[in-house]
């Protein structure tokens, strides 16, 4: 191809994702290097139906005039970054001096927001994403070995947790898991304990919102999935049948390398998906037992009166990384991949 | 007979439009746009203002939301706005405030607000920012049947008493979790906190500053108390907010409670609960703490605001159709819907609560520029320490941190 007809062909798609793509991650990018100006406050006298007290209140005039000068706030470079809400430099090494052991060392930093959200958005994400994988290319080969009249109405209803809203999913969850809910009133029974509660302790909070990513994400891999076996070459099967390979080395050495294009490509999508995970810890009222990087976002910009768009920018650019960095070994992969295919 | 009835609807609708002509509604042909969160005090209020005004509007619409503060400074911050005027609370008035969104209304009240109340007046400086038409508050709800049947029978007065009669409901086996409250993680936990801490006599902040003063003895005494309460709370507690202890309440599983007076009345009506829970419900002041004298409760009220961003003649309108809506006349006919500041009320039971606190001189949420970071950064800090995963004084520190952090962006700390 021509360079001038190479640059006119990829121009729409370019243009779109400048727009779309490049220019917000670069705003946020630098809304994240600044803070808002220094309000200006003076104490005054405040009376309510239930008497007068001394308060403070912002001097609107001045604080009105720095906005006009500088309506991006105050540059404050990386220390968004590295303050006590994010990476938290200082603390970290705080803590690396003061506390002996390593025991004592992690229990500090797990105590920073920062480093308390990662730890679950990671156990989450390593442990959905095998579990998706694995139990959505089973459902689809027993899907695909059902008798016709059957498979329809059984994909569509494999489907349907991916079609609930994920928030009501959650939330569904959350009653049935009460100690009043058939989930939660059930365990109770069979452990014998009246008092056992999933929502009061950590590791069964974990477990709860662990098990609803998986229910939740199972439909996406097995539809993929479903719609890779349709491919699977009948010529290489019947050969291997004929070899007298059994259904198990079938699916071994003939069903999984034809589809492992599209296990890179689940994997992709929910490395993506399960580090970015949201809905289901406001859902399930987990936020005192898991934390990860989207709800610190939330919690940074939920209220219109406060947002804080400098320190929601900083985690939001930390989260893009986090994505990169997990994505890489799978890219790295692929490309070798797609190198030795190409040769 | 029919004649009859006609007659009756004409005098009814005649004096209904003499009502409405009497009321002053301002200049005319202008327009009024409110909003307000949704419940029927506010209801109450915007609607006889509609009523009352709406034929000198030439637009007049009311809008009710659930959580208004999540959209009101963004609502105000065009111009013209796009709500004439907003009904706040103490704590969404600093919001808006902050972000100079509201006008004084000293010339307003002047001209239009002879009936109201000087203590309805919210002023800074002398300048009136809002006027305000109800209270709320929480406070100590108790099932007088259970405690009589675990030989308690006083209603408690003190967190010492709360306890007390928690342990011998729990001792004589009727109820294992007997207290409920909102511990909800978020707003809800920074909440408790504060009630306990400004009942302990604390102040958040060191004077005429934003510098943080919770890490002391009295944020530890609070959270003390607060984990004293969590003992006898469901071990849900963390997820638990007014809707879940509400409903804990009405289905009769709690005996003793600290909620919101705005849930007095929803309690008390017939529906979603069983007589004996109804009948038996007692609403007294929230409980003081420590030997003080001080309920652990925070003050709040509902008032009307009018936006800086619009024409003159439109708020005019809008102030004068709004305070059109509060008098005694509106309360006798919405009595029970709030704990009115506006003359002519008569506190009913579902009241008795809420006034009881402010007589015992619960202190007012606080009206600072940076409590929002505060609450928030107590919403989400302290919940380790009732976890038990860490110490009261960590669990602070952890607090002033992570507000300091907050305060320093939004340029309140340097």
């Amino acid at each position: 191809m021509k360079h001038r007809t190479f640059f006119w062909f990829i121009l729409p798609t370019l243009t779109a994702m400048v727009l779309f793509i490049a220019l917000p991650i670069v705003s946020v990018f630098i809304q994240s290097l600044h803070i808002e100006h220094e309000h200006v406050l003076v104490v005054s006298k405040s009376c309510d139906p239930f008497g007068c007290i001394e308060t403070t209140t912002i001097d609107q005039e001045a604080t009105a005039q720095l906005r006009k000068e500088k309506p991006l706030g105050r540059f404050n470079g990386f220390k968004t970054y590295t303050n006590r809400s994010h990476l938290a430099f200082a603390e970290v090494g705080e803590a690396w001096r003061t506390s002996d052991g390593l025991p004592a060392f992690l229990n500090d930093v797990f105590n920073l927001p920062f480093y308390r959200a990662l730890v679950f958005t990671l156990t989450y994400t390593f442990v959905v994403t095998p579990f998706v994988l694995i139990l959505g290319l089973a459902v689809a080969v027993g899907v695909n070995n059902l008798p016709k009249l059957f498979k329809g109405p059984t994909i569509f209803v494999s489907l349907l947790p991916m079609i609930v809203t994920p928030l009501v999913g959650a939330l569904t969850l959350f009653w049935m898991v009460d100690g009043d809910g058939v989930i939660g009133a059930t365990l109770q029974r069979i452990f014998n304990d009246p008092s056992l509660s999933l929502k009061a302790s950590g590791p069964l909070t974990w477990i709860t919102v662990i098990t609803y990513g998986i229910w939740h994400l199972l439909p996406f891999s097995f539809i993929v999935f479903y719609a890779g076996l349709q491919t699977v070459p009948m010529d290489t099967l019947e050969s291997a049948m004929i070899d007298g390979a059994s259904k198990w080395e079938q699916m071994i050495h003939v069903i999984v390398p034809h589809l492992m294009p599209l296990v890179t490509f689940i994997t992709l999508i929910l490395l993506m998906d399960n580090f970015r995970v949201f809905e289901p810890i406001i859902g399930l009222s987990a936020e005192a037992h898991a934390s990860s990087l989207s709800v610190i976002i939330f919690n940074e910009l939920r209220e219109s009166g406060r947002p804080l768009f400098g320190a929601a920018g900083a985690t939001s650019m930390m989260t893009i990384i986090g994505v990169a960095i997990l994505l890489t070994p799978v890219l790295i992969r692929t490309w070798r991949d797609f190198n030795r295919k190409g040769h | 007979m029919k004649l009859k009835s006609i007659i009756t609807a004409v005098a009814i609708v005649g004096l209904m439009a003499s009502l409405a002509f009497s009321a002053d509604c301002g200049p005319k042909g202008k327009s009024v746009r409110i909003l307000g969160s949704d419940f029927p005090a506010i209801h109450a209020v915007a609607g006889t203002a509609k009523i009352n005004c709406e034929a000198n509007a030439n637009e007049f619409t009311v809008t009710h939301k659930d959580d208004t503060r999540l959209i009101m400074n963004a609502a105000l911050k065009p111009n013209p706005a796009e709500y004439t005027s907003v009904i706040v609370a103490n704590s969404t008035l600093t919001q808006l405030m902050n972000e100079d969104l509201i006008r004084p209304l000293n010339d307003l009240v002047e001209k239009y607000g002879a009936h109201l109340k000087p203590s309805q007046l919210i002023t800074l400086d002398g300048k009136v920012m809002a006027v305000a038409f109800m209270a709320n508050s929480q406070h100590l709800f108790t099932r007088k049947d259970i405690l009589a049947k675990a030989g308690v029978t006083k209603t408690p007065a003190t967190l010492e008493e709360v306890l007390d009669a928690a342990e011998k409901i729990r001792a004589a086996g009727i109820m294992e979790y007997p207290i409920v409250t909102n511990l909800k993680v978020g707003w809800n936990i920074g909440e408790v906190f504060n009630l306990f801490f400004l009942a302990h006599g604390g102040t958040h902040f060191k004077p005429g500053s934003a510098v943080p003063n919770i890490n002391n003895e009295k944020g530890v005494a609070a959270l003390n108390s607060m984990k004293a309460l969590a003992e006898y709370a469901h071990p849900d507690h963390l997820t638990q907010a007014s809707n879940e202890t509400q409903g804990l309440w009405e289905a009769g599983k709690a005996a003793i409670g600290i909620m919101w007076g705005s849930r007095g009345a929803v309690i008390l009506d017939e529906e979603g609960s069983s007589k004996e829970v109804t009948s038996n419900t007692v609403l007294s002041a929230a409980p003081t703490v420590g030997g003080g004298s001080i309920p652990a409760a925070t003050l709040w009220w509902d008032g009307i605001t009018i936006a800086k961003n619009i024409p003159d003649d439109d708020a005019e309108a809008t102030f004068a159709a709004l305070v059109s809506a509060m008098t005694p006349e509106m309360v006798a006919e919405h009595n029970d819907d709030a704990v009115w500041l506006i003359d002519g009320f008569k506190p009913g039971p579902a009241a008795a609560g809420v006034s009881a606190t402010a007589r015992a001189g619960a202190a007012s949420y606080p009206l600072i520029p940076y409590i929002g970071p505060m609450h928030e950064a107590l919403g989400v800090e302290l919940v380790d320490f009732l976890k038990g995963n860490e110490s009261a004084e960590q669990a602070l520190a952890d607090a002033e941190a992570a507000y300091t952090n907050a305060a320093k962006e939004k340029g309140f700390l340097k």
